[in-house]
């Protein structure tokens, strides 16, 4: 299928060159310039359903112009009175059996490549992630590997990465348009993807599906690395101490405030099972705070002192107790120094 | 005659006449308000929603509201908007186009109508009781099980007690069409309205119990503690999601197949020509209902019911566009060699052609599965729909509405606001819509009350909201239009438009009763080939007689007020006791009408034939 699929989008890439420059989006967040094999093969089939798409418009479009010139009523002819046709049996097989046709060559390679993203028979060679959904943030276990970590997903660029998940709570959907389209995440059943980015980067993730107040708030990032990167990261996941004394002093302060302040009965630091609220072992290393803000000190006490201002109706409001804007910043202090690893987001380049 | 009286009587006596007429024409012109109404609700907040995406993380409305407005504007636009208008043209027109006096069950006709407009209300009222629904109009479960107050509730009774109305008409129009077709109007002599109307009611006769299903198990999940969706107890979230979409599939061809009716009509008669390929017509709208059966799963293709029911679904929509296709080429073929007119509802007939095609384009790239596990629930989507909804429905209602206007109120539109309505609707729609293709392949999903900075995605919005902005200055100036029309609009004769088909032949607006004699049909386009082969126009299939009406009844508005408060006793019967009274007086008002009108003999009356002869014609 790659091949003549291929050609047909290096054609139409030339065409589109324009377009693709002009309209395209933003880098690793658009669906117009994929970087991965899921993404790669939807992008092929806008391609190909466009071209076929648009070769009827243009021949709807070319009969319309010319009905519309050479029979508009003319001023000579007010009592003209038209040849009553009551249809035409050749015209009408044309424009049934001419559409079945159109219709096959996009069908027969949809069905190929239906088939072919819904194969997991390789997952069991492959990296497993167990992820979760939840109102409005993703967990993300590796399976086998004793590393649970959140909002932030790390691949191995080049790889396919087998996604299992399952949904907390309502609906959501898994979609990172640059390297793959999208897979519900519901609450009964466990839906199988895989993902596999070409190209080490950040990018941009997304819940697709309807998930309440801050359904357009529940942004993640993938981030592809390199498999060695890769292998430093799980290794420095897999050592955390989640108990380690900070070196700061007032981080020292805010670990205990942490503990003092009931927030390890939501969230976790090391490797214990998903929880009520986002698991926080590499918080110091997230590409953002809460998917959407920038990660920094001043926004982290805001988060902590008044979450629902960034995010309405999450689940942390009203169910912790007060925090004064000093004990938020030694929170934030202890917080942002968790940092087990050296690969971070920057280890993938650019976002 | 009759308008001429209605003008004499007071305020007080007209209300009461439309709030107890069993006319179809009345009706009509109910249905026209009320959906007119509820369009123009579901306008604003269409605008509400626009002006939120001007700009990135703009805080025009808050995240609660936003939701509300998004799942009102949906639910109001479908339900409460695009069909009662069109069950209103279709009141307004399908039983003169068969040459009936009436519907088959005048008084069911008017229960439909109140059960609507209450069922309308009972949605909207959520408003100002503690918040709108706000889990989207398609509900999905566990997010509409699990939304905190009301609102949902009143989105399930509200819809609940609207779609039994809507039942109503379809069993009516039904029977209407079977029972009711003046002699020699065989099936394939009905003009295509009349037959879109009636292979509409059969989508809705098989559809809308589905809803009703679905709306029933939500209701006992919400107000009475069942678990029919709640995974934690052993339910299963994903059936709503099947049950929703075998309702809501045939529920957008309920939209779509009556304007397919009105353009057909519309096509011919301003291009002086029979329709092109007449029978491929009738049975390429019964193809698309059939198959709009079929492939309810391609909303769900991203569920993950995997790649076999997942191509399966794909394959059958892409069958739908070949059906869709004849006719498209169909209406060309009807314009070439025409003589082609070129009005206001022409030109809503024309802008259709494109635009609607475009939709058809994007509704196949959608139906190929891997490429929707991108477009799913993007705007590529809302762009899609709101192409085949608005370029489809939307244009079909004003056609219709300039078409037929003179038929039901006996003026004619202002030609030149109609044009100015046409042409920065049409280019305002454009705008609006055509960037959200992108939008959303550049990742933007639907349904976001923000988009974040630097997202590449500021001035597709921008462009959107310009364009919506057009389309409520000419929806606007559509209005000024229908009011400077009843004042001063020019009065028409039966025939304004040279037309071909029975509803022509009758006074403009009609007489109660319709017709004096039921005319005798000879041909397809029955008023055309009396034109151009007989005497100009049908002769009687009847002498003249006392012609048999229904009397005027006020029950079926208290049967839906009945309904209408006992919802609100569903509804609170949760929190307090004391809404159990709402409940089961409510209901005890409902029966309690319903036993009047079983017990009470009601024969109508007749008007005699003396005074049908003095009448004018």
């Amino acid at each position: 299928m790659k091949g003549w699929m291929g050609k047909i989008r290096a054609f139409c890439l030339l065409g589109l060159t324009a377009l693709v420059l002009s309209a395209c989006g933003k880098e690793n967040l658009t669906a117009l310039d994929p970087k991965g094999y899921g993404a790669e093969t939807s992008f092929n089939l806008i391609i190909l359903s466009t071209i076929v798409m648009l070769f009827v418009l243009v021949s709807v479009m070319v009969v319309y112009t010319i009905v519309l010139i050479r029979y508009r009523k003319k001023k000579d002819q007010e009592d003209y009175i038209p040849k009553q046709v009551e249809g035409n049996k050749t015209l009408e097989t044309v424009w049934t059996v001419i559409p079945i046709i159109l219709l096959l060559i996009i069908a027969v390679p949809t069905v190929t490549a239906t088939f072919d993203l819904a194969d997991d028979s390789a997952a069991s060679d492959s990296v497993n992630v167990q992820v979760t959904g939840n109102q409005y943030w993703w967990h993300f276990n590796y399976e086998g590997k004793e590393i649970q970590t959140s909002q932030d997903l790390y691949i191995p660029v080049g790889e396919k990465v087998y996604l299992n998940m399952k949904s907390s709570d309502v609906i959501h959907s898994f979609w990172v348009p640059t390297i793959s389209g999208k897979m519900d995440v519901n609450p009964e059943n466990e839906n199988t993807m895989y993902i596999e980015a070409y190209e080490e980067g950040v990018y941009w993730g997304k819940c697709a599906e309807f998930c309440g107040p801050s359904h357009s708030l529940m942004d993640f990032k993938v981030i592809a690395v390199s498999q060695e990167e890769f292998d430093q990261w799980v290794q420095d996941m897999q050592n955390v101490d989640p108990e380690a004394e900070p070196q700061d002093a007032v981080a020292q302060e805010g670990q205990a405030l942490f503990q003092e302040k009931n927030c390890m009965s939501c969230h976790a630091i090391g490797s214990s099972p998903a929880q009520i609220g986002p698991n926080l072992t590499n918080f110091g290393d997230r590409s953002k705070l809460a998917g959407i803000e920038e990660l920094n000190k001043e926004n982290l006490k805001q988060w902590i002192m008044d979450p629902e201002s960034i995010k309405p109706g999450n689940k942390m409001t009203g169910n912790y107790p007060d925090v004064s804007e000093d004990e938020a910043g030694k929170i934030a202090e202890y917080l942002l120094q968790l940092q087990p690893s050296d690969i971070t987001p920057e280890s993938a380049g650019k976002e | 005659m009759s308008t001429v009286a209605a003008q004499k009587r007071g305020f007080g006596a007209v209300l009461w006449d439309y709030l107890t007429t069993v006319d179809h024409k009345k009706i009509a012109h109910l249905y026209l308000f009320g959906g007119g109404f509820f369009f123009l609700l579901g306008g604003l907040e269409a605008m509400a929603i626009r002006i939120q995406l001007i700009q990135p993380e703009n805080d025009f409305v808050s995240a609660g509201f936003y939701n509300e407005l998004l799942t009102m504007h949906g639910t109001t636009m479908i339900f409460l908007a695009a069909m009662p208008i069109l069950l209103g043209l279709m009141n307004a027109v399908m039983p003169l186009q068969i040459g009936a006096r009436d519907v088959a069950f005048p008084f069911l006709n008017s229960l439909g109508l109140w059960l609507f407009m209450f069922g309308g209300l009972m949605l909207n009222v959520s408003w100002f009781l503690g918040g709108a629904p706000d889990a989207g109009w398609t509900a999905y479960v566990p997010l509409s099980t699990t939304s905190p107050g009301h609102g949902v509730d009143f989105y399930v009774i509200g819809l609940q007690i609207a779609g039994a109305g809507t039942l109503m008409g379809g069993i009516n129009f039904l029977a209407t069409i079977v029972t009711m077709r003046a002699p020699g109007m065989t099936y394939m002599r009905m003009p295509l309205f009349s037959w879109t109307t009636f292979i509409t009611s059969v989508l809705i006769l098989f559809a809308f119990p589905a809803l009703t299903i679905g709306l029933f198990l939500l209701m006992f999940d919400r107000m009475f503690g069942a678990a029919f969706f709640d995974v934690g107890l052993g339910g299963n979230a994903i059936i709503w999601q099947h049950l929703f979409w075998i309702f809501g599939h045939p529920e957008v061809y309920i939209l779509i197949l009556p304007v397919f009716g009105v353009f057909s009509e519309i096509f011919a008669t301003f291009s002086k020509k029979r329709l092109f390929g007449y029978t491929a017509m009738v049975f390429a709208t019964m193809l698309i209902a059939f198959l709009g059966f079929m492939v309810w799963a391609h909303h769900m293709f991203t569920v993950g019911l995997g790649p076999v029911a997942n191509s399966i679904f794909a394959i059958a929509t892409m069958a739908i566009a070949v059906p869709t296709g004849i006719k498209i080429f169909n209406w060309l073929a009807t314009m070439w060699g025409g003589q082609v007119t070129i009005n206001s509802a022409m030109l809503w007939a024309l802008g259709f052609i494109p635009t609607f095609t475009i939709g058809g384009m994007t509704g196949i790239m959608v139906a190929s599965v891997v490429a929707d596990y991108q477009y799913h629930d993007t705007y590529f989507v809302v762009a899609h729909f709101h192409y085949v909804i608005v370029g489809g429905t939307v244009f079909g209602i004003f056609a219709g509405l300039h078409y037929w206007w003179p038929k039901m109120f006996g003026r004619i539109l202002n030609e030149a606001m109609g044009k100015l309505t046409f042409w920065t609707f049409f280019i305002g729609f454009h705008l609006t819509f055509f960037i959200q293709h992108f939008l959303g392949l550049m990742g933007m999903p639907r349904r976001y009350w923000v988009f974040l900075e630097n997202q590449g995605l500021d001035l597709g919005n921008q462009i959107s909201t310009v364009g919506a902005f057009f389309m409520a200055f000419g929806v606007t100036v559509f209005l000024i239009n229908a009011v400077y029309t009843a004042v001063k609009g020019e009065k028409v004769a039966e025939d304004p438009w040279d037309g071909r088909t029975l509803e022509w032949i009758t006074a403009s607006p009609p007489p109660h009763y319709n017709f004096k004699q039921i005319p005798l049909i000879r041909g397809l386009d029955a008023l055309w080939v009396e034109k151009t082969e007989g005497k100009g126009r049908p002769t009687p299939a009847e002498p003249l007689g006392d012609i048999h009406m229904p009397n005027s009844s006020f029950l079926p508005f208290i049967m839906s007020l009945g309904l209408f408060i006992a919802g609100f006793g569903f509804i609170y019967q949760v929190d307090y006791d004391w809404a159990y009274i709402l409940l089961f007086g409510g209901m005890a008002v409902t029966l309690g009408s319903m036993l009047t009108r079983s017990l009470k003999d009601d024969h109508g009356y007749h008007i005699p034939k003396d005074e049908l002869e003095s009448e004018a014609d």
